[in-house]
C-alpha cells in the first residue's frame, strides 16, 4: 500500500446553534500519496465542513486526524497555520484573492510567509507557475481587475507555490464553464500524474468526478463505500 | 525577521489603499500631540517665568528680627500663679532694635553649614527720599551685590546701569524703577535721602531698579551693606536680614524650623512664604495634561473607528490570510502595525507642528512693564516633553488598535468562506 498523506479516524462534528445537530458522523477516509479523489454527495450533507476541517481550518470536532503521517488534532493555531502554510493547498468555489494586490503579490504571499526561499526565487516559483497555468501575461494586474476564470487559476497557482503535500478544493470548477472547468481538471490531472500531488476534491460535477482516480460518496453526514 | 517583513508590506498596501482615512486618522494624533507640545511648552516657559520672578528671587529662607510680644509673659514666671488662668490686657512688644542679635557669629555658623549654598546678609532702613520740598516714604536696603547676583538674580532686575557699579562707588544707589519716575531722575543724578534717624544723605543713583512688582518699585532702593550701615548709624554688625540659599529647596522647611530653635530669631522658609505659586504651577500642568490627554482620546476614538472599519471590510483578506497559512498572531499584527504606524507618523508630525508653533509664540513680542527682562512670550523647549509627546502618540494608538487587532486576531476563517 502506497504512504497515506491524509487519513481520519472516526470525525464527529457537531453543530450546537441553532439546534444540537451531528453533521459529520464517524468518517474515516484516507487519500494516497498521488492520488486524486474527489467527494460527491448531495446539498447539505455536509462536504464542505468535512473539507474545513480536513484542511485544519476547523478544529472543533471529535476524531483523528494525520496529515503526512503527522497527527493533527491537539496541535495549537500557530503550528496549524504553519502546516496549513507548508504542506496544503485550498482552491475556493469562489476565487478568493487579496483584491488590492497584483496577482504575482497573491501568488507569492504564501512562499514569503514560509520564508525557506530568498525573494528572488519565490518571483521565478510564481512566474513559473502561472505560466503553467497560462496567466503569465496577468502577472502584474491588480487581482481584482482579471475575469473569473483568470481568477480561479490564480488560486490554483497561490496553492501550489509551496509545492503542498496535498491540494483540497470545494467545487472550484463550480463557478466555471464547462471549458474552463476542463482546463482546471486538466490542471489538476497533469500536477498529479507529474508532480505526485495529492488531490481531493469536492465537487457536483459528475463528469469531473468520473475522471479522477476514487469518488467518495457521502450521505448525510456519513461515507457510504 | 521576513515574516515581519511581509507583516509590513501587507499594512503598507492596506494603509496606502485607504490613504484619505489614514491621514485623517493620522491628523487627529497630529493634533493631540501638537496641542500637547504648545501647550505644555507654553505652560512650563510661563511657570518658570513666574517661579523666576518670585521664587529665583526669595531666599530660601529668611532669617529676621520680628517685633512681637514676648510669648512668656512676666506673670507665668511667677510659681504661685502656675495654676492659675491669666488674663493680661494690652500687651505691648518689647522695646527692642529691629537688628539680628549676634548676627556675625550666626552668619558663620550658617556658612559652615555644608546645605548651605551661601548666604547674604542685609540691612535695611527706612528713608524719605526728598524732591525739593516733597518728601516721599521709602525704604532703602543694604545689600552685599556680589552675593545678591550670584544668589538671587539681582542683575536681572536692574533695568539700567550695572549692580557691579554699586561697590565702585560707595554712596551710589540703585534706585526703585517707581521712584526714579515719580521724581524725574536718570542715571547718573543725585538723590537727597533722609534716614529716620534724622541725617540726610546724598545718593549718585548708579542704576535702576525694576522687580515688575509696582509696590516694591515705587518705595525700595538699594545701596551696598556699609552705606546703609552708616546710615543708621550702626557698625558693621548691623544685620537685620540674612537671606539663605541652600542647594536644595525642599530643606528650606526643617532648616527654617532649626534655625529658630538654634537662635532667638524667626526664620521663614520659602515654601511657607511663596506656597501659592506651587499651587498655580501644578493647576496649570493639570490643565496641560487634561486637555492634551482628552485630545488624544478623541483622536484614539478616530484610529479605534477606522480600524474597526478597516476591518469589516477587510474580513476577506483575513479569511484568505489564514486559509494560506498566516496565524492569528500574525494578523493582529497587521492591523497592530497599521495603528503604530497611524501613530507614529501623527505623532511625528504632532511634534513637528508643536516644535513650529511653538518657535512663533516665542517670537511673539510680548513687553509689559511689570516683566522687564521679558520681551516675548515664553516657551520651555525641554526634550523631555517631545518624548512624553511621541510615547503618549504611541500609547494611545496602540490601545486604540489593540481591540480591532484581537477582533482581526480571532476571526474565524470558516465562518467568512461559508458566508460567501
Ligand atoms: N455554522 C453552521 N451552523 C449550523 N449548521 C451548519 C453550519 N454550517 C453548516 N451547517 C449545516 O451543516 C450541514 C452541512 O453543511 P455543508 O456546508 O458542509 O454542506 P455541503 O455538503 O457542503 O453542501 P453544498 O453541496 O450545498 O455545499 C448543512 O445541513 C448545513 O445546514
Ligand atoms: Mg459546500
Amino acid at each position: 500500500m502506497k504512504k497515506l498523506v491524509l487519513q481520519t479516524k472516526k470525525v464527529n462534528k457537531y453543530f450546537k446553534n441553532p439546534l444540537p445537530f451531528h453533521v459529520l458522523k464517524d468518517i474515516s477516509m484516507h487519500v494516497e500519496e498521488g492520488e486524486f479523489v474527489s467527494i460527491m454527495g448531495k446539498s447539505g450533507c455536509g462536504k464542505s465542513t468535512l473539507l474545513y476541517i480536513l484542511s485544519t481550518m476547523d478544529t472543533d470536532y471529535e476524531g483523528d486526524l494525520f496529515l503526512d503521517g503527522q497527527k493533527l488534532n491537539g496541535l495549537n493555531g500557530e503550528e496549524l497555520a504553519a502546516i496549513r502554510n507548508e504542506k496544503i493547498g485550498f482552491v475556493f468555489q469562489f476565487h478568493y484573492l487579496l483584491a488590492e494586490f497584483t496577482v504575482l503579490e497573491n501568488v507569492m504571499l504564501p512562499a514569503k510567509k514560509l520564508g525557506k526561499k530568498s525573494e528572488k526565487e519565490i518571483l521565478v516559483d510564481a512566474m513559473d507557475t502561472l505560466r503553467l497555468l497560462g496567466i503569465e501575461e496577468q502577472a502584474h494586474k491588480k487581482a481584482s481587475m482579471i475575469s473569473g476564470g483568470q481568477k480561479q487559476r490564480v488560486a490554483i497557482a497561490r496553492a501550489l507555490i509551496n509545492h503542498p503535500k496535498i491540494i483540497m478544493g470545494d467545487e472550484p470548477t463550480g463557478n466555471l464553464d464547462s471549458k474552463n472547468a476542463d482546463n482546471v481538471f486538466n490542471i489538476f490531472k497533469k500536477l498529479s500524474d507529474e508532480r505526485g500531488l495529492s488531490f481531493l476534491v469536492v465537487t457536483h460535477d459528475e463528469d469531473f468526478a468520473k475522471k479522477t482516480d476514487r469518488i467518495i460518496s457521502m450521505g448525510d453526514g456519513i461515507i457510504e463505500e | 525577521m521576513s515574516n515581519f517583513k511581509i507583516i509590513l508590506s501587507i499594512t503598507r498596501i492596506h494603509l496606502l489603499t485607504r490613504f484619505k482615512q489614514t491621514s485623517i486618522a493620522a491628523l487627529g494624533v497630529t493634533f493631540g500631540i501638537g496641542t500637547f507640545i504648545i501647550l505644555v511648552s507654553f505652560m512650563t516657559g510661563l511657570n518658570s517665568l513666574l517661579d523666576g520672578l518670585v521664587l529665583n528671587r526669595t531666599p530660601h529662607v529668611r532669617v529676621y528680627n520680628e517685633i512681637k510680644p514676648s510669648s512668656k509673659q512676666a506673670i507665668e514666671f511667677a510659681n504661685e500663679y502656675a495654676e492659675a488662668f491669666h488674663v493680661i490686657h494690652s500687651i505691648k512688644p518689647k522695646l527692642s532694635q529691629t537688628r539680628i542679635h549676634n548676627a556675625l557669629p550666626m552668619i558663620n555658623a550658617f556658612l559652615a553649614d555644608e546645605r548651605v549654598k551661601g548666604i547674604s546678609p542685609q540691612c535695611a532702613a527706612q528713608v524719605f527720599y526728598l524732591a525739593g520740598s516733597l518728601e516721599l516714604n521709602g525704604r532703602i536696603t543694604g545689600i552685599n551685590v556680589e552675593e545678591e547676583v550670584g544668589l538671587f538674580n539681582f542683575q536681572e532686575y536692574v533695568v539700567e546701569g550695572k549692580p557691579e557699579d554699586l561697590i565702585k562707588t560707595s554712596n551710589g544707589v540703585l534706585l526703585g524703577a517707581g521712584i526714579a519716575k515719580k521724581m524725574s531722575l536718570h542715571l547718573g543724578d543725585r538723590i537727597q535721602v533722609n534716614s529716620s534717624s534724622g541725617g540726610r544723605f546724598a545718593l549718585k543713583i548708579v542704576g535702576i531698579f525694576q522687580s515688575g512688582l509696582a509696590e516694591i518699585d515705587d518705595v525700595q532702593s538699594y545701596v551696598n551693606l556699609r552705606t546703609a550701615q552708616t546710615f543708621l548709624g550702626e557698625g558693621k554688625d548691623y544685620i537685620s536680614d540674612i537671606n539663605i540659599k541652600l542647594w536644595d529647596m525642599e530643606e528650606a522647611p526643617s532648616m527654617a524650623k532649626e534655625i529658630e530653635a538654634q537662635f532667638n530669631v524667626s526664620a521663614i522658609d520659602i515654601k511657607t512664604a511663596n506656597a501659592q505659586f506651587d499651587t498655580g504651577t501644578s493647576i496649570r500642568n493639570l490643565i496641560t495634561y487634561a486637555v492634551s490627554i482628552t485630545l488624544l482620546v478623541v483622536a484614539g476614538f478616530g484610529i479605534y473607528n477606522i480600524l474597526n472599519m478597516l476591518i469589516y471590510e477587510k474580513m476577506n483578506d483575513i479569511a484568505i490570510l489564514k486559509a494560506t497559512g498566516f496565524s492569528g498572531r500574525d494578523v493582529q499584527w497587521i492591523f497592530l502595525s497599521q495603528a503604530f504606524i497611524i501613530g507614529l507618523i501623527g505623532g511625528i508630525l504632532g511634534l513637528l507642528l508643536g516644535f513650529v508653533v511653538s518657535v512663533m509664540i516665542d517670537n511673539t513680542p510680548f513687553v509689559t512693564d511689570a516683566l522687564p527682562t521679558i520681551t516675548t512670550y515664553p516657551i520651555d523647549y525641554n526634550p523631555m516633553y517631545y518624548i512624553i509627546g511621541i510615547v503618549f502618540a504611541l500609547s494611545s494608538t496602540f490601545f486604540a488598535g489593540y481591540l480591532p487587532a484581537k477582533k482581526a486576531k480571532n476571526i474565524d476563517p470558516v465562518d467568512i468562506i461559508r458566508g460567501q
